[in-house]
């Protein structure tokens, strides 16, 4: 296996009296497709949180790409590399996707600074070349005119996920890209992430567990707020505490 | 929400009111009313004060009640230069812009770390600081305010004519909208805007979003430090009650008649209030009433303000 890409040591965060992430220790490696699954409450979204910088922890650490990055903010974790996509599709409708995207690319420090006072960005050609080349990956290319309030909800997802790469990210955070899909979207979806695990490195969070089962290398499996197994789809299968996790199985 | 586009109509509509502009010293001259004609310069000075503003609400999304500090520390620096018998314009209004430029650097660094009723209140507060502080400052006048007796020069030219300073007001004014009006469509305007709709989401694009609402704030309070500079040598004084919160108050409703997130949104606002303000004033012995119901009229019929009216500037 290739080296660590983020590490996380010892996370801990507390609300109040719910220890919400007990000392989670957490590696994903460079190049997987590293699924996080668990039941409802577990503190997937927390860990996620603190991942993107949304949430500071109480204890532990988070590296990635080998640089500390517990502390930082949200956009200088983007900028160092993480990008996220959301649960809840978190796009500016008003906007037509390409500008959507191309608010994503403009973001990039790769793409300059953003205190431009004179110059339209209308005239920016480079910056809508490369967002119409994100949209084509998401199969979004017909799409760049309409504006985002009128698409169906999978393109959504899909554009979500579009501005996420945008940011030229090295490990991308998918935090349940299925949330509210139909079957077919899903499928769609599946096949979109398939097709980006190949140049990026992915954690995702996902309650669909044959999209889970199709996609991950290896599986984290989160309780209660504690880490209590990983290892490949067929270890985490068999996983006694797994099961007993997912059925509620105390027997 | 999406980005601001203006009207079609609006660039040349622009250029033949500015033209008109220009002519109207000589108008109101012809027709022997130039009374009216410091009414315009103080339409003008306001309009860019409230177009600042506009800046800062309309496009940084920023409800910022202090608004009114950076008006009156720009009259002040005006004043205090007079005092101080420097009387270059060249130097004097650059000046007011940088120190109320810098001041709503300070106020912004602090105040934008929160958000919401917090953010209003607490400009509310700064603002509040300043008035006070200048009324306590007997070395600058205190109740009284501080007197200009001679208007800036300009160069080689003075503004002590009303047709000067209108010219030098419409000169400022011209250049803020054309200044705002690349900036909404530049990198720079963009990203506020997109702030102003979701600034968790910018953040998570990798903005630095404090940055950019700072830079935009401040901007906002140095054009406003342009306006107060104006207004002071228009009136020939720099008085305390340019930096209560009753004048962020008003420059706040003429932004929200005009039509918040606009590009002369303000200038429309300054122009309506302030016309309304003459016209009831001369006609009703109560005009505060009439004037209350016209604006409930306005915001009740146009509830985005009256630029809204004409065509859509936004889509």
């Amino acid at each position: 296996m290739t080296e660590n890409l983020l590490e996380v040591a010892g996370l801990t965060r507390r609300f109040a009296a719910v220890e919400a992430l007990k000392a989670v220790d957490f590696v994903v490696a460079a190049g997987e497709v590293h699924a996080l699954i668990g039941p409802n409450g577990a503190g997937k979204t927390t860990f996620i949180h603190h991942l993107s910088g949304a949430l500071l922890p109480d204890a532990g650490q988070i590296r990635f790409a080998g640089r500390d990055v517990t502390r930082l903010s949200m956009h200088e974790r983007v900028r160092a590399g993480m990008a996220r996509s959301y649960q809840i599709t978190n796009v500016f409708l008003g906007l037509a996707a390409l500008d959507n995207v191309a608010l994503a690319v403009q973001g990039r420090p790769d793409a300059g600074s953003s205190f431009r006072f004179w110059r339209p960005v209308r005239r920016e050609a480079r910056l809508f070349d490369e967002a119409r080349e994100f949209l084509a990956q998401v199969g979004l290319a017909a799409q760049a005119a309409t504006l985002a309030g009128n698409l169906s909800h999978g393109e959504q997802r899909a554009l979500e996920l579009a501005m996420a790469l945008a940011t030229k990210p090295q490990l991308l955070l998918l935090d349940e890209p299925m949330a509210g899909t139909g079957p077919e979207e899903s499928a769609r979806m599946v096949e979109l992430i398939e097709h980006l695990a190949r140049h990026v490195t992915i954690l995702l969070v996902e309650h669909d567990m044959d999209a889970v089962f199709r996609l991950a290398d290896r599986i984290s499996v989160l309780e209660g707020g504690e880490l209590i197994c990983t290892g490949t789809p067929d270890e985490v299968r068999n996983d006694a505490g797994v099961r007993r996790a997912y059925l509620g199985d105390h027997l | 929400m999406a980005f601001y586009r203006p009207a079609s109509w609006q660039k040349p509509f622009a250029a033949v009111t500015l033209l008109a502009a220009l002519a109207l010293p000589q108008c109101l001259e012809f027709i022997d009313q130039s009374y009216y004609l410091g009414l315009a310069t103080r339409m003008l000075i306001f309009a860019l004060a409230a177009s600042s503003l506009n800046l800062v609400l309309g496009f940084g999304g920023m409800v910022s009640l202090g608004h009114a500090a950076f008006l009156g520390i720009g009259a002040y620096v005006a004043a205090i230069c007079h005092q101080a018998g420097i009387q270059q314009g060249l130097l004097v209004l650059p000046l007011a812009m940088v120190v109320a430029g810098l001041f709503a650097l300070l106020v912004g660094a602090i105040s934008l770390r929160t958000r919401g009723v917090y953010f209003i209140m607490i400009t509310l507060a700064f603002a509040q600081m300043v008035y006070y502080l200048f009324v306590s400052a007997s070395a600058w006048g205190g109740d009284d305010g501080l007197p200009i007796y001679e208007r800036l020069q300009l160069g080689s030219f003075s503004l002590v004519g009303d047709a000067a300073l209108y010219y030098t007001a419409l000169g400022a004014l011209a250049f803020a909208m054309f200044l705002f009006g690349r900036l909404a469509d530049a990198r720079f305007g963009r990203t506020v805007q997109a702030i102003r709709e979701n600034e968790t989401r910018m953040e998570a694009l990798g903005y630095p979003v404090f940055r950019y609402r700072l830079v935009c704030f401040a901007l906002g309070g140095a054009c406003a430090g342009l306006a107060g500079a104006l207004l002071a040598n228009q009136s020939g004084l720099a008085s305390p009650s340019l930096l209560q919160w009753t004048q962020s108050g008003t420059l706040l409703v003429m932004v929200i008649i005009g039509g918040v997130g606009y590009l002369y949104g303000g200038v429309v606002g300054a122009i309506v209030l302030l016309g309304l303000e003459e016209l009831l004033l001369s006609w009703f012995a109560h005009w505060h009433i009439v004037l209350g119901l016209l604006l409930l009229g306005i915001v009740l019929f146009a509830p985005k303000g009256v630029a809204a009216l004409f065509g859509r500037s936004r889509d």
